[in-house]
């Protein structure tokens, strides 16, 4: 059975042509999305609407049905591979147009955990809610967190972990920046499948982010938070 | 023989022969052929099993509540419950239930560690950071404990984003068999991933319930 009418994206009007990309995004349509943003742009479309209406729009539904167990991971990583290739697109022009920016974040698995899926989602629909990402991969030492905590001065540590034997390295990363004077520099979110809300408050993180939605929901209340500190 | 199979232990575990007794052990059924054989050949009679879908190796958020279920259910059966579980990526939320009902559990982080024995699992980890461990039992459950959950049955293309960071595939066998080696090997070429054979026998599993075993003897 092929009866299906094969959609034409460029004959889609704009707010089909979101819609579909929507659907795309769900079903890990990686050239179609890659396809839909080239469309988008040549229309005029500024890259930062094209992120944040189709990319992220896009994503968002996805993130909630994979909370709400209507989508597992295979769906979610195909679902993300598709808006890596749109991001692809958009990444340098979002840097050439100035687009917004909510703050920086700093973002890596910890030491003895080479597990970077949920980090590398979170970081990138990060990136799509306007933060610039900094992205230290996997197996990061105390000194490597700190190093970059130094160059890069951002706002937010982000720090990721897969196995129980491995997560109990975030406090010693917390309880190093606690020494030297620097844990009130940084926001710090904690992440990973064996991870929950009471271990996040027990080693001294600012929030524990069950998932990426989450994640960049409660980046942007601490960001928000921190502004209406410095300016009241 | 058991009378039991892989697809039962997977997907409904295994329920104790008496409803009452000396000793209750609450396994992951992915330790039922394990536990089965070694009450067989030490003649642990007065232990009786009580095993867990095994798939919730996959969905670890699970055991803590199904233990509580049983060990409320079970707690005036028994004199003594045993969880056979290790923390098993509950994040220590496990072990606190554990201690709230007042039950011990076995050591270790998962069972690759206890197989291996947990002193020698601890010094060799951190060397081994990019090793997939299986066991006899996801060994033979390959395609329902990994292949298929990951949906590389469906999207081989996403081997890499799950597997690019790892190096080695350790197959810790608790039994010698020629045919699991193969089909161990197999999973690693299909993982992209290097081989090597770790006989480990029983390890702490066999020694933590020998233990439990003299406790209430």
């Amino acid at each position: 059975m092929s009866d299906e009418e094969e959609i034409i994206l460029s004959e889609l009007n704009d707010d089909e042509l979101v819609d579909q990309m929507f659907d795309d995004l769900y079903d890990g349509l990686k050239e179609e999305i890659e396809e839909a943003t080239n469309i988008l742009l040549e229309r005029g479309w500024e890259p930062y609407d094209i992120l944040t209406r189709a990319l992220v729009g896009g994503m968002t539904v996805v993130g909630a049905d994979f909370r709400d167990g209507i989508l597992f991971v295979p769906e979610v990583l195909l679902a993300a591979n598709a808006m890596k290739g749109g991001m692809a697109i958009l990444k340098p022009l979002l840097a050439e147009t100035g687009a917004p920016q909510i703050g920086k974040m700093v973002i890596g698995t910890v030491k003895g955990d080479i597990h970077d899926i949920g980090k590398n989602l979170v970081g990138m629909m990060m990136e799509g809610a306007g933060f610039e990402v900094i992205d230290i991969g996997i197996n990061n030492a105390v000194e490597s967190y700190m190093e970059t905590l130094e160059a890069e001065q951002p706002d937010i540590l982000g720090m990721s972990a897969l196995l129980t034997t491995t997560m109990p390295y975030m406090k010693v990363v917390i309880d190093h920046l606690v020494t030297t004077g620097k844990r009130d520099d940084y926001i710090v979110l904690v992440g990973g499948a064996p991870l929950n809300e009471e271990f996040g408050k027990a080693i001294g993180a600012d929030a524990y982010c069950r998932d990426a939605a989450v994640a960049v929901e409660t980046a942007k209340e601490m960001m928000s938070r921190k502004h209406n500190q410095m300016s009241a | 023989m058991t009378d039991f199979t892989d697809q039962q232990l997977t997907e409904e575990g295994l329920a104790p022969a008496a409803s009452k007794g000396r000793i209750l052990l609450i396994a992951c059924g992915a330790l039922a052929r394990e536990i089965v054989d070694l009450k067989k050949v030490n003649g642990w009679d007065h232990m009786e099993l009580q095993c867990l879908p095994a798939i919730y190796h996959i969905h670890p958020q699970k055991i803590p509540d199904a233990v509580r279920d049983v060990v409320t259910r079970e707690k005036n059966n028994f004199d003594t419950i045993f969880v056979v579980y290790a923390d098993c990526g509950t994040g220590g939320i496990l072990k606190s239930l554990c201690a709230e009902l007042g039950v011990e559990m076995i050591a270790g982080p998962h069972c690759y560690s206890f197989f291996e024995g947990n002193e020698r699992f601890a010094e060799v980890s951190a060397d081994e950071i990019t090793t997939f461990y299986l066991t006899d039992f996801l060994v033979r459950q390959f395609d329902a404990f990994v292949w298929r959950p990951m949906g590389l049955d469906r999207h081989p293309e996403l081997r890499d984003m799950y597997f690019g960071n790892y190096e080695k595939l350790v197959y810790q066998a608790q039994k010698e068999d020629q045919a699991l080696i193969d089909k161990a090997k197999d999973c690693a070429e299909r993982l992209g991933l290097a081989f090597e054979y770790r006989f480990t026998g029983y390890g702490d599993l066999e020694t933590s319930l020998e233990s439990v075993s003299k406790s209430n003897a």
